[in-house]
């Protein structure tokens, strides 16, 4: 492959386009309410009309609109579609040759969509998953070749610094710094891990990327060997995500076919590819340790660090891991440049985020924000406030390992040090909004539940720690808690907190904590009074 | 190997780098306590009873995983650790049946003896009483599942001193257990060498011979940092 | 100076810590000037009375009659010790908890007896649903465990606290510990 054939395929593609592209999501939320249906009807139109010459109908990856789906976009002609069935469908074909639509539409200028900043999600819904060349067509694999012919590895990882791109996992911590550890790291061979093992109750960032635009993710991943001293990487993604593993699957087969992957890589000695791992369904395997030992066949149990994986990873090897969106991020940073990522943000979190915005919101789904929004901005502007006009109460960030933020503190801008100093965290981008008729010990209890169901039972804190407080909770929900028994709760809260082997089990807690720090009374209301001196 | 210095509990101490607090700690004669750790396996940092602070740190770290840093100041008891270490003692009585008074360990079991060690003379956490196996199927020994606190201390030796690899674990969570082969009865397993030093290591009544009475089961180790010895001189 | 009002209890347990008491031998002389026995199965008092400064209470809750009887033998009494395993752990009362009344019941009454086999609804307190430590329950001043705990261990706590002193529970871990 050289860059001449790289450009032809691009302009192949191009130039085969037809005039309209109606654009039908193809992700996994769509699908289970019949977008395949309604491609296929859409499809039957333009043939029964007779415009197949002018008009194509492509599938593409989420728009973001999942809680109005299935979504269907006519860009060309500034048109969104949503909620579209398969008895509607045609009618959005009619309406392009003179007819009229009886599909409802969305307005493509609501903040929904105005307030968004896309760099990881710029080619979402825009382009065919399913093929190469699109991605090619809007640039892809560009930032590859540039790397390998124009940069030498630590300028890559340079770039990468100065983009202060922090992991999107969840806990932040700075990517560049990561990369030169590993590619400071000594070791016969190095391997490059894209962890795709999200689990967040209400989160689906990554599995949209990787849905609507996997060659992103593989691009990354192979500009972070090149980078690091890397020449296999392995996608680690969950089972319940088969269509991101079908995509992935053909991506990998059509970037191998192509020689994207493989030995020498656009002509150089750089040499990369790419493995899919199939996680079994356990919320721990997103820990980095845990994985790792998923991936070598072993129990997924994390282990203590240090040694951190970026030293001492997969098969004693140095490992770099990396989230989806984090990967995914460094194309953009590549062709913008790591200036132009930092410009983007706030001081200490640049660029953007995903986040995957469900609960009591008008408008659920995905939507991508530059840092340093505020909750409020998030979820009054582009959420567009509860669906019912009840109030809102709270809004739920990072998942099992996060907190409740009330309602009082919405201005507080979303980065990562803003949303810890409130008592949650960025995590992985889950967003889940609560209105006023939200019991907030019930949402602690769903998250701890979460913890007992998830906890791979190691390390004894994390392993009976759940379970003592999930009665606890159970028991203060019943109404036949004492005072005694919320003591008894902060007690666990705390000793689980410090003690866990593993991050799973150190945040456990973070939900009833965040809860009882802003709705202690909601705790208090609950609980019997105590008995004289009888009861314990 | 690098020489580092540095103090626990105040006391000064040299350490090579390699080693870890809680081999270091050792050798100054300073007690940890311990429970999943066992001298002669590698070190899993799952019970985190000999979790201590570092002076420079708000985490608190296993000192049996941690490796000794040069300037490193280790505070191994406090009131909050030993707070700490209770609560882990209470978790595990609490998590399965702990009959003492029945059990062919009373008086010879590791977890009991960290339970005078650390003055727990009652469990404030409400007791579980999950339905628990006993598996006696093999024919000189026996597993109680009941007794199990899930050191995976027979998971090591089986792996990495007998090299069968009978014993994983399985399930997760409290519902976690040990298991021989593909989860089948012990005497079925085909790889079970019936060596016995799964039994040896177990820190409780899990594991025991068969045919003891109350107290009556005593364990030996003496064999463990040798033959670990020999494995790792022979490597 | 008035005599401490001392009392034993006799929940769900073999009875083995009582004997245990016992088995302080000579050293009783020592305490028995200094209580007034008033309720305990070594006396013939049917009411658990009022104004008790001290007591023992050996055995697990495993019955309605149990939980009764601990709620009012709490509100009667100053310093309430759980005296062994079973009313500190429920001990080998608990072994029971894996399995439901019913499949206690149908076991002891049915399958393991010789003749008339019935489940007794009469006269026999009901069970409770789990056999549960005394603490679940009532608060308890002191746990001194044990099966039974050494008389030793009797011996000091009630010398202890007979001297106006609360002992502490680790000179009682030095004395006993669990099972022994």
């Amino acid at each position: 492959m050289l860059l001449e054939e790289l450009t032809a395929i691009a302009e192949k593609t191009r130039s085969e386009r037809k005039e309209i592209s109606v654009r039908c999501c193809m992700s996994s939320g769509c699908i289970s309410s019949q977008a395949e249906e309604i491609k296929k009807a859409l499809e039957m139109a333009v043939t029964e009309k007779n415009l197949g010459e002018k008009v194509e109908i492509r599938q593409v990856g989420c728009m973001g609109l999942c809680g109005k789906g299935p979504i269907v976009s006519v860009e060309s002609e500034g048109l969104i579609y949503s909620d579209v069935t398969p008895e509607n469908a045609a009618s959005i074909i009619d309406a392009l040759a003179g007819g009229k639509a009886v599909a409802s539409q969305a307005d493509p200028t609501h903040p929904f969509f105005t307030r968004q900043m896309l760099v990881v999600r710029s080619n979402g819904g825009r382009i065919d998953p399913d093929k190469i060349e699109d991605y090619i067509e809007a640039g892809g694999y560009s930032a590859l070749y540039r790397v390998i012919h124009e940069y030498a590895p630590d300028q890559v990882i340079n770039e990468v610094m100065k983009s202060g791109l922090r992991g999107r996992g969840g806990a932040g911590f700075p990517s560049g710094l990561k990369w030169s550890t590993v590619a400071k790291a000594k070791g016969d061979r190095k391997y490059i891990v894209c962890n795709g093992d999200e689990g967040d109750p209400g989160a689906f960032m990554d599995r949209s990327i990787l849905e609507g635009d996997p060659h992103v993710v593989i691009e990354g991943m192979a500009i972070a060997g090149y980078a690091v001293g890397a020449s296999l990487g392995y996608i680690y993604v969950r089972a319940e995500y088969p269509l991101a593993i079908s995509r992935l699957q053909l991506a990998i087969k059509h970037a191998k076919r192509i020689g994207l992957l493989g030995d020498g890589i656009f002509d150089s000695t750089f040499n990369f590819n790419v493995e899919i791992r199939i996680g079994a369904g356990a919320f721990v395997c997103g820990e980095e340790t845990a994985l790792i030992a998923s991936i070598e066949g072993r129990r997924g149990q994390p282990r203590p660090r240090p040694p951190f994986p970026a030293e001492s990873g997969l098969w004693g090897r140095p490992t770099l891991i990396n989230n989806v969106e984090s990967l995914a991020n460094i194309v953009p940073i590549i062709n913008k440049g790591g200036e132009w990522y930092a410009s983007l943000g706030t001081e200490k979190s640049k660029g953007t985020k995903v986040f995957a915005l469900t609960g009591k919101i008008r408008n659920n789904g995905l939507i991508e924000v530059p840092m340093g929004i505020t909750i409020r901005q998030i979820v009054e502007d582009l959420g567009g406030g509860t669906p019912d006009g009840k109030k809102i109460k709270a809004v739920q960030t990072g998942g099992p390992s996060g907190g409740c933020i009330p309602v009082e503190l919405f201005d507080t801008p979303v980065d990562y040090e803003s949303l810890m100093k409130v008592g949650s965290i960025m995590g992985s981008g889950g967003m889940v909004v609560m209105d006023e008729d939200t019991n907030m010990v019930d949402v602690a209890k769903f998250y701890m539940e979460f913890c007992v169901e998830e906890s791979c039972g190691k390390c004894i804190p994390c392993r009976v720690g759940t379970v003592q407080m999930l009665n606890l909770l159970k028991m203060i929900l019943e109404r036949k808690a004492t005072i005694r028994d919320l003591e008894a709760l902060e007690e666990l809260c705390e000793m689980v907190q410090n003690t866990s082997l593993c991050g799973l089990g150190q945040t456990a807690p973070n939900p009833v904590v965040s809860t009882l720090k802003y709705f202690r009374n909601e705790y208090l209301e609950l609980l019997q009074p105590l008995p004289g001196e009888i009861i314990a | 190997m690098a020489v580092t210095t540095l103090k626990i509990d105040g006391k000064e101490v040299s350490a090579n780098e390699d080693e870890t607090i809680l081999d270091v700690a050792f050798q100054a004669g300073i007690k940890i306590p311990t429970l999943c750790h066992i001298e002669g396996l590698t070190d899993i940092g799952a019970c985190r009873m000999c979790i201590v602070e570092v002076a420079g740190s708000n985490k608190l770290q296993p000192a049996c995983t941690t490796k000794v840093k040069d300037g490193m100041e280790i505070t191994t008891q406090t009131a909050r650790l030993k707070k700490y270490r209770k609560m882990v003692l209470e978790m595990l009585f609490s998590e399965r049946n702990h009959v003492c008074a029945v059990c062919v360990s009373n008086g010879n079991c590791d977890l009991q003896t960290l339970a005078v060690e650390h003055d727990l003379t009652h469990v404030r956490m409400p007791y579980l009483y999950p339905k628990t196996e006993i598996d006696a199927s093999h024919e000189w020994f026996a597993l109680d599942q009941n007794r199990c606190v899930l050191c995976q201390r027979c998971v090591r030796v089986c792996d990495e001193i007998e090299g069968a690899h009978v014993w994983d674990v399985s399930g997760r969570g409290v519902q976690s257990r040990v298991i021989t082969g593909l989860n089948e009865p012990w005497a079925d397993s085909d790889t079970c060498t019936s060596c016995g030093k799964c039994v040896q290591v177990c820190p409780t009544g899990a594991l025991s011979n068969k045919g003891k009475a109350t107290g009556e089961m005593t364990k030996h180790r003496e064999f463990l940092p040798y033959l670990a010895q020999r494995r790792h001189d022979h490597k | 100076m008035s005599k401490t009002r001392f009392a034993t209890v006799w929940m769900d347990g073999c009875s083995g810590c009582h004997m245990s008491f016992l088995d302080m031998d000579e050293r009783i002389l020592q305490i028995a000037p200094l209580i007034d026995l008033v309720y305990s199965p070594l006396v013939d008092a049917k009411v658990f009375p009022e104004n008790v400064d001290v007591v023992l209470i050996e055995g697990a809750v495993s019955s309605e009659e149990d939980l009764e009887k601990i709620l009012k033998v709490r509100t009667r009494s100053k310093f309430l010790i759980a005296l062994g395993d079973c009313a500190v752990t429920s001990n080998v009362p608990g072994m029971r908890n894996q399995f439901t009344v019913e499949e206690v019941e149908t076991r002891a009454y049915i399958e393991n007896a010789g003749y008339n086999q019935h489940i007794p609804h009469e006269v026999i307190p009901a069970l409770l649903p789990k056999s549960r430590p005394v603490h679940e329950f009532v608060n308890v001043d002191l746990f001194v465990p044990g099966c039974p705990p050494p008389a030793d261990a009797i011996f000091h706590v009630l010398s202890e606290l007979l001297a106006g002193r609360v002992p502490d529970a680790t000179e009682v871990s030095k004395l006993t510990r669990f099972g022994k």
